[in-house]
C-alpha cells in the first residue's frame, strides 16, 4: 500500500483541478502512488478497502464513456460507493445552473466529485462552491489532469523511467492543440518532469502562444517526426470546431496524420499514444494504432491506476 | 428652492486655466456667482479641502429598464449615479425591448424626471431592434430628446447599413456611438492572447475592435458624421482614433475604468467579474489607452456600468454575462489610474468627466461647466478621502464588481443636481 507521505512530500491538495499548478515533486508523487495501485488490477480480487464508506460521484456534464468508466472502476476498486450523474435527462436539462446542481448532489453526502464539463474553469467553479474534493475530468479546452498523468505514466513505463526523470525524452503532440485539454495537461506534466515537448498542428489549431509553456511549436510534422521518442496523436475534435480550421479531412491526414510512411521515418522504437477515441485513418493509421509501437491500450489500463491514486490522495488530504 | 453657498472649496472649472479657492453660490437652481464674499445663503456647505466641480457626466451606462428591472432600474441606476458624483448619465438602448422608438425615449425621460436624482438621458438605437438591418426612427427619437444613437452591445456589422446610418445622423448632427466589434472575429469570452491560450478559453482578438474602427473611419471620411468610439480597449484602436483626428474627422472616443487599470491576467482564476466586452487586454494595451487619455486622443471617460444578477455571473466564464458595474467607484478609479501616477493633472480629469462628455452629446444649459447662469449641476469631491469598496453598500441593484475590497483615495461627497443636493456621503 502506498502512503500519502513519501520523502519530504506530504500530499495536501483536496482537489485536482489541473497539472499546471502542481510542482514536479507532486507529479512524481502521483505517478509513484499510481505505481502502487497498478498492482491491485493484477490480483484475482481487484479491490482494496482504501475508500470504503466513501461516496464518489461522477458528475459528467459532457458526454464521456472511457473516462467516466475508468473513474467508476477506479472508485469501485477502492471500495467507494459510486453515484453516476449525467446532464442528460437530469435537472440540468431543465435549466438548473451548474452551481445549484453540484450543491444539490453534494448535499447527498459526497466525498469526491469527479467533474467533466464543456466550459474551461468549470471544475474550479465547482471547487469554489462545494466542500467535498473535486477532480477535474476535463474542463473545456483547459485541462484533463488524469489524462496528462496517465500519458506520462505510460511513457515512464515504456521508456523505463521509473525514477520519473524524463530528461532526454522528446515528446511530440500532434493535432488540434488549441482546443485540446489533453495537450495542455500533457505539456504541463511532461515539461515539469524534464521532457522536451513539441506541439504540432495546422496554424489555425496550433497557436504560437504555446511557447509560453516552454515547448516548441511547429506546423511541419515531417520536419520533426524523425527525432522524437514519443508521438501523441490527438483526436480531431470535429464537434468542438466552430468553423473548419482546415480545408478537408483528406488534406489534414496528408499534412498531420500519422501514416505508415511517416512512421517509417521515425525512430524504430518510437512510442505512439492516442487519448482516444480515435478517428482511424484520419489522425492515425489503423495498423499503427494496433501495432507494436502503440501504447494506446496500455494508456487505458494505466488510467485506472492513475485515477485510483488521485481518488485516494485527494480523499486523504481532505481527511487530514 | 433654497440657495446654497459652497464655501472655501477649490473650484475646478475646466474653462479656467487653474483651480481657484473660491465660494460658489447656487440660487434658483442655477449657478449664481463664483467669488468671495457672496453673502449668506439658506444652506452653507463647507468645502474646505475639497474640489468643487461641474456635475460629473457618464455617457455610457446600462440601466436595464425596461426588461431587466431585477438588475437595475432608472431609479436604482440614478441613485447609483448620484452616489458616484454623477449628475448626468446617458443610458444605452439595449433594453428589452430596445429603445428604438419615440415612445421609449419619452419613457426614459419621464422616468428620469419622476425619480428626480440624476439626469438620465437616453441613447436611441441606431437600427430597428438593434438588429443592424434597418435604420430606426432616428429623426423622431432625436426630436424627443435622444442624445445619441448606438446599437451598443453589438456594432453595426453591415458596412452598407453603417454608411447609411452615418449619412442619416449627419443630417441632424446627431452623434453615433459605436460598440466596435466585428462579429465574425467575436464569440470569445476574453482577450485572445497568451492568457486565453493558457486558460483554454475562446478569445476575442483586438482586431475585432480595430477593424470596425478602421472601417468606420473610412466610411465616415467623406460624410463627416459625429462618430464616437465606445469603450476603447486596444493599442491599435487608440492609434486609429489618433489618425482620424489628424485627418480632421469628428471622431471621439471614451475609455472605461477597467481598461485603464486591469489586464487579461486578471482572468486567471476564471472570476467572471473580469469578463467584459471589449475584454481586458494586455499591459501594453492598458498603457496605450492611458497614453491616449493623457495626450487627448481619448476625449472622455465612461464607465459602461453594466449591472447583472449574481446568477448570470456565478457560472463558467464562457456562459457568464459580459460587464461590471462602475458608477459608484468610477471617480476614485480614474483618479487611481490617471492622477495618482501623474499621467494627467486633476483639472484634466475633471474635464474628461464633465466638459468633454457634455460636448460629445451636446448637453445644453451649461451642463458640464461652472459658468454663471448654468443649471446648477455641481459635484463636491474630497480628493484625499480614503475608503474601501464594499459592494454590499452599493445603491445599484447589482453587485458584479471586481473592485470589492479595493482601498481607494478620493470620493465625491456631495452631488447637486439642478440646485438640489441629491447625495451627501456623510449622511449615509
Amino acid at each position: 500500500m502506498t502512503s500519502e507521505t513519501a520523502g519530504n512530500l506530504t500530499w495536501t491538495r483536496p482537489h485536482l483541478l489541473g497539472l499546471e499548478p502542481l510542482s514536479t515533486e507532486e507529479i512524481r508523487f502521483l505517478l509513484d502512488t499510481a505505481d502502487g495501485f497498478r498492482e491491485v488490477s493484477t490480483r484475482s480480487v481487484k479491490k482494496v478497502p482504501a475508500l470504503r464508506g466513501r461516496v464518489v460521484v461522477n458528475a459528467f456534464f459532457e458526454d464521456s464513456t472511457r473516462t467516466r468508466n475508468s473513474f467508476t472502476l477506479a472508485a469501485q476498486r477502492l471500495s467507494a460507493d459510486v453515484i453516476e450523474f449525467g446532464a442528460r435527462g437530469s435537472s440540468v436539462s431543465k435549466g438548473e445552473s451548474l452551481v445549484d446542481t453540484v450543491k444539490t448532489i453534494e448535499a447527498m453526502g459526497v466525498d469526491v466529485m469527479v467533474v467533466r464539463h464543456a466550459a474551461a474553469g468549470a471544475a474550479e467553479l465547482v471547487a469554489q462552491n462545494v466542500e467535498c474534493s473535486v477532480i477535474n475530468a476535463g474542463d473545456g479546452a483547459h485541462e484533463h489532469p488524469t489524462q496528462g498523468l496517465l500519458d506520462a505514466y505510460t511513457i515512464r513505463q515504456r521508456l523505463g523511467r521509473a525514477n520519473n526523470d524524463f530528461s532526454g525524452i522528446h515528446v511530440l503532440i500532434v493535432g488540434d492543440i488549441a482546443n485540446s485539454r489533453v495537450a495542455r495537461s500533457n505539456v504541463h506534466c511532461l515539461t515539469k518532469l524534464g521532457a522536451r515537448v513539441t506541439v504540432c498542428g495546422p496554424a489555425t489549431l496550433c497557436p504560437a502562444s504555446f511557447r509560453q509553456f516552454g515547448v516548441d511549436v511547429t506546423h511541419d510534422l515531417d520536419s520533426v517526426i524523425d527525432g522524437v521518442d514519443v508521438v501523441n496523436m490527438l483526436r480531431i475534435q470535429f464537434e468542438r470546431m466552430k468553423s473548419a480550421a482546415f480545408p478537408s479531412v483528406r488534406e489534414y491526414t496528408q499534412l498531420f496524420g500519422l501514416t505508415a510512411d511517416r512512421l517509417k521515418r521515425a525512430k524504430p522504437d518510437v512510442l505512439v499514444l492516442h487519448p482516444g477515441p480515435m478517428n482511424r485513418g484520419v489522425e492515425i493509421d489503423s495498423a499503427i494504432a494496433d501495432g507494436g509501437q502503440s501504447g494506446i491500450l496500455q494508456q487505458v489500463t494505466n488510467g485506472l491506476a492513475v485515477r485510483m491514486a488521485v481518488l485516494y490522495l485527494v480523499t486523504q488530504a481532505r481527511q487530514t | 428652492m433654497i440657495s446654497i453657498l459652497i464655501s472655501n472649496g477649490t473650484i475646478f472649472d475646466p474653462a479656467a486655466a487653474f483651480p481657484r479657492e473660491m465660494d460658489l453660490l447656487i440660487a434658483d437652481g442655477r449657478i449664481a456667482a463664483i467669488g468671495r464674499g457672496l453673502g449668506r445663503a439658506d444652506e452653507t456647505i463647507d468645502a474646505r479641502g475639497s474640489w468643487v466641480t461641474p456635475g460629473l457626466i457618464d455617457i455610457h451606462v446600462h440601466f436595464r429598464e425596461p426588461g431587466d428591472e431585477a438588475e437595475e432600474t432608472i431609479a436604482s441606476g440614478a441613485a447609483a449615479a448620484v452616489a458616484g458624483g454623477f449628475t448626468t448619465v446617458c443610458c444605452m438602448p439595449n433594453t428589452k425591448p430596445p429603445l428604438d422608438t419615440e415612445a421609449s425615449i419619452e419613457f426614459i425621460l419621464r422616468e428620469s424626471a419622476r425619480v428626480g436624482l440624476a439626469n438620465v438621458l437616453p441613447v436611441g438605437a441606431l437600427t430597428k431592434g438593434r438588429e443592424g438591418c434597418e435604420l430606426a426612427e432616428i429623426g423622431g427619437m432625436w426630436r424627443r430628446g435622444a442624445v445619441a444613437f448606438s446599437d451598443d452591445g453589438v456594432g453595426v456589422a453591415d458596412a452598407g447599413v453603417m454608411r447609411k446610418a452615418l449619412q442619416y445622423c449627419r443630417m441632424f448632427e446627431a452623434p453615433i456611438m459605436q460598440h466596435c466589434e466585428e462579429p465574425s472575429l467575436s464569440g470569445g469570452c476574453m482577450n485572445a492572447g497568451d492568457v486565453s491560450v493558457a486558460l483554454g478559453l475562446p478569445g476575442i482578438p483586438s482586431e475585432a475592435e480595430e477593424l470596425m474602427i478602421a472601417r468606420d473611419i473610412l466610411l465616415n471620411r467623406r460624410i463627416g458624421c459625429r462618430y464616437h468610439v465606445q469603450h476603447i480597449s486596444s493599442c491599435q484602436s487608440v492609434e486609429l482614433v489618433r489618425l482620424a483626428k489628424q485627418m480632421g474627422l469628428p471622431v471621439t472616443a471614451e475609455a472605461s475604468p477597467h481598461h485603464l487599470l486591469l489586464t487579461d491576467e486578471s482572468c486567471r482564476g476564471y472570476d467572471t467579474n473580469y469578463k467584459m466586452n471589449p475584454p481586458l487586454r494586455t499591459a501594453a494595451d492598458v498603457a496605450a489607452v492611458v497614453g491616449g487619455v493623457a495626450d487627448g486622443t481619448i476625449d472622455c471617460l465612461a464607465t459602461d456600468h453594466a449591472p447583472h444578477l449574481a446568477q448570470e455571473k456565478s457560472v463558467p466564464m464562457q456562459e457568464a454575462a459580459f460587464g461590471i458595474v462602475g458608477l459608484e467607484v468610477a471617480f476614485a478609479l480614474y483618479h487611481k489610474a490617471l492622477v495618482e501616477p501623474g499621467h494627467i493633472p486633476p483639472m484634466r480629469l475633471i474635464e474628461l468627466m464633465t466638459t468633454s462628455p457634455a460636448r460629445i452629446v451636446g448637453l445644453k444649459d451649461g451642463r458640464g461647466t461652472l459658468e454663471v447662469g448654468s443649471v446648477a449641476d455641481v459635484t463636491i469631491i474630497n480628493p484625499e478621502r480614503r475608503w474601501k469598496v464594499d459592494v454590499s453598500k452599493f445603491r445599484s441593484k447589482s453587485r458584479n464588481c471586481p473592485y470589492h475590497g479595493w482601498q481607494l483615495i478620493s470620493r465625491p461627497t456631495h452631488t447637486i443636481v439642478g440646485g438640489e443636493v441629491r447625495w451627501r456621503l456623510d449622511e449615509q
